[in-house]
């Protein structure tokens, strides 16, 4: 490695350091690892324990392992439902929101107007305002839009997954836009050039050339999205009135009560609702990771 | 069937109603969802509107609702402060050992993966399901942290030390962000940079201070927007503890509890969203201009 090309001299004393130096560093990053995963594990492995057994126990024994507490949470906790709902929300809304910032993406990209920039800027900015200081108008907006009947039992849009999904686009939109233009700059302008002596409308380049290329970013953009989305919990919980409407993510609060003391059912419960989570970072970390850093270091 | 090439950007009529389309479906969905409800929480906060009749009957009064909020209504400076503690632990506490753990990691060439998979795994749990995890270790009767302590502190329940402890959990899953991020900028730097201090006789903790922290000015910007915007939006663990009561208001809660809550006060609810508009546009603004200074040229 490079030290070996270091002058002779300077070597010794600073390889022993360094040696010492990477023991420390190994023990300090073991030791953190272990802390960082130990929340989860400690649901984990709670959530396999007899609430009996702990009880009369208390939580530093071993023993009294079981699934109850799984069977428990899901009945009482109504997950099924809960589960197909923040699907019902989540599947739509990440689609929509891929499609929407592919237009605005192809568009800012491919063609220079000149309001391309603050058309970009006008999206990235949504999503970083704080979603809280929007609130009240939105509220009493949905409150106030009057939809037909089959769209809505209540007759608004407020308590309605339409509401909720497009809230959801326009707020995730900015960043998949931001992200997207950022890679399509990157293809190179002659691929169009010749796609227009071929006689491709925009339609053409836009699917049959832009969207190929851009696997990588949106099977990326997916990935993060359909967490974040299912991990959305603010617009889901004031939005919806209904608590049978609830995704999972904010039925949450609703098993506050229901689990009121029993922390081995609090335990089964959460890691019911981290597993979809876990499973799609565990399966798809590499898309994950570069979800996010394609974002945020960009520049 | 063939056109004659008029230049890469030549449009027909219909792929200018394309184009047109593609801009205005989304547009119109974020300038109708978050533009101007942005618009409407100022507006509204100068106003006496009720929140039941139509926005038309909303009367003008000035800067009555800033001047209650900050005199009549109680909880708006424990609010305050808390969001202050929040940003500060956020930046002087989990930024830097994200830092410090990104720095590690980068150095490291053994267990890299493994590494980062456990520090990153909290990042992909939603922020309610952290509060709920952690109340796992924090309940004062079942709690582990009791248990190891014999302490019998309601951590989530006592205004005293709840705020430390969501401050505990949200970290927990903030620091695996940051390392993520500064993980990112450390691969991208030009690895003859640190080989040519190494030659020059500077230690590893000069070549970080000197050489790579100033090429990674970009990111640290991106990191302390990123912390201020977050602190300021956290929101969804406070809200799973109690809704932000007792010890855990924050700006948002207080937001939210104006809206769905049980006393109903537009004007408060408006001036206070109106304050996180402000300081969020600071930061926005700040963002902007980093990311996409490139494409000004």
């Amino acid at each position: 490695m490079s030290t070996t090309t270091a002058p002779a001299r300077v070597r010794p004393p600073r390889e022993g350091g360094v040696q010492a130096n990477r023991t420390g560093t190994r023990i300090f990053l073991a030791v953190f690892a272990v802390l960082w995963i130990f929340p989860l594990g400690w649901a984990v492995l709670n959530s396999f324990r007899d609430y009996k057994f702990t009880s009369v126990n208390g939580y530093l024994s071993w023993g009294g392992f079981t699934l109850d507490n799984y069977k428990n949470a899901w009945d009482r906790a109504d997950f099924g439902t809960h589960l197909v709902n923040s699907a019902i929300i989540t599947i739509p809304a990440v689609i929509l929101t891929l499609i929407l910032s592919c237009c605005i993406a192809f568009v800012v990209a491919r063609f220079s107007f000149r309001f391309n920039l603050t058309l970009l800027g006008l999206f990235t900015a949504a999503n970083l305002l704080p979603p809280q200081a929007l609130l009240i108008p939105v509220f009493k907006m949905f409150s106030k839009v009057e939809v037909p009947e089959w769209v809505s039992d209540s007759g608004t849009l407020l308590n309605t997954y339409w509401g909720l999904i497009a809230v959801n686009v326009a707020f995730q939109t900015g960043f998949c836009a931001f992200v997207l233009s950022n890679y399509m700059k990157t293809i190179p302008k002659e691929i169009y050039e010749s796609a227009v002596l071929d006689g491709a409308g925009v339609g053409r380049q836009f699917l049959q050339l832009t969207l190929p290329l851009c696997r990588p970013p949106l099977a990326a953009l997916a990935t993060l999205e359909v967490t974040w989305i299912y991990n959305e919990f603010f617009w889901a919980t004031v939005l919806l009135t209904q608590g049978s409407k609830f995704p999972v993510t904010s039925s949450l609060n609703n098993l506050r009560g229901e689990f009121f003391i029993d922390n081995n059912l609090v335990a089964a419960g959460s890691v019911i609702v981290a597993i979809p989570t876990l499973v799609i970072f565990f399966a798809l970390q590499k898309q994950f990771v570069s979800g996010l850093t394609l974002g945020a270091t960009k520049g | 069937m063939a056109k004659r090439y008029k230049g890469i950007n030549q449009l027909s009529t219909g792929d200018k109603a394309l184009v047109a389309l593609m801009i205005v479906v989304p547009t119109a969905l974020v300038v109708g969802l978050v533009w101007i409800p942005a618009i409407m929480s100022v507006w509204l906060s100068f106003t006496n509107w009720d929140g039941l009749g139509s926005f038309s009957d909303a009367q003008f009064i000035g800067t009555k609702n800033y001047t209650d909020v900050v005199s009549i209504y109680p909880p708006f400076w424990p609010a305050i402060q808390h969001n202050l503690i929040w940003l500060a632990v956020m930046f002087l506490f989990a930024t830097p050992v994200g830092m410090l753990i990104a720095v590690l990691i980068d150095r490291e060439v053994r267990f890299t993966r493994f590494y980062q998979t456990a520090f990153y795994m909290p990042v992909v749990l939603a922020l309610a399901l952290v509060g709920f995890i952690w109340q796992l270790i924090f309940s004062r009767d079942e709690g582990l942290l009791n248990d190891l302590t014999g302490s019998t502190i309601d951590w989530y329940g006592d205004p005293r030390y709840n705020l430390w402890a969501a401050l505990v959990a949200t970290s927990w899953r903030h620091i695996g962000y940051i390392m993520l991020l500064y993980l990112a900028g450390l691969k991208g730097v030009d690895p003859s940079l640190r080989e040519a201090a190494a030659l020059d006789g500077a230690t590893e903790k000069q070549t970080f201070f000197k050489v790579v922290f100033p090429v990674l000015a970009p990111i640290n910007i991106i990191v302390l927007v990123v912390t201020v915007i977050e602190s300021l939006r956290a929101f969804d663990l406070v809200w799973i503890i109690n809704k932000g009561r007792n010890g855990l208001e924050l700006i948002s809660t207080l937001v939210t509890a104006n809206v769905v809550g049980e006393a109903s006060r537009i004007g408060f609810g408006s001036a206070l969203a109106t304050i996180m508009l402000l300081i969020s546009s600071v930061f926005i603004v700040i963002y902007l201009r980093i990311v996409m200074k490139e494409d000004a040229r």
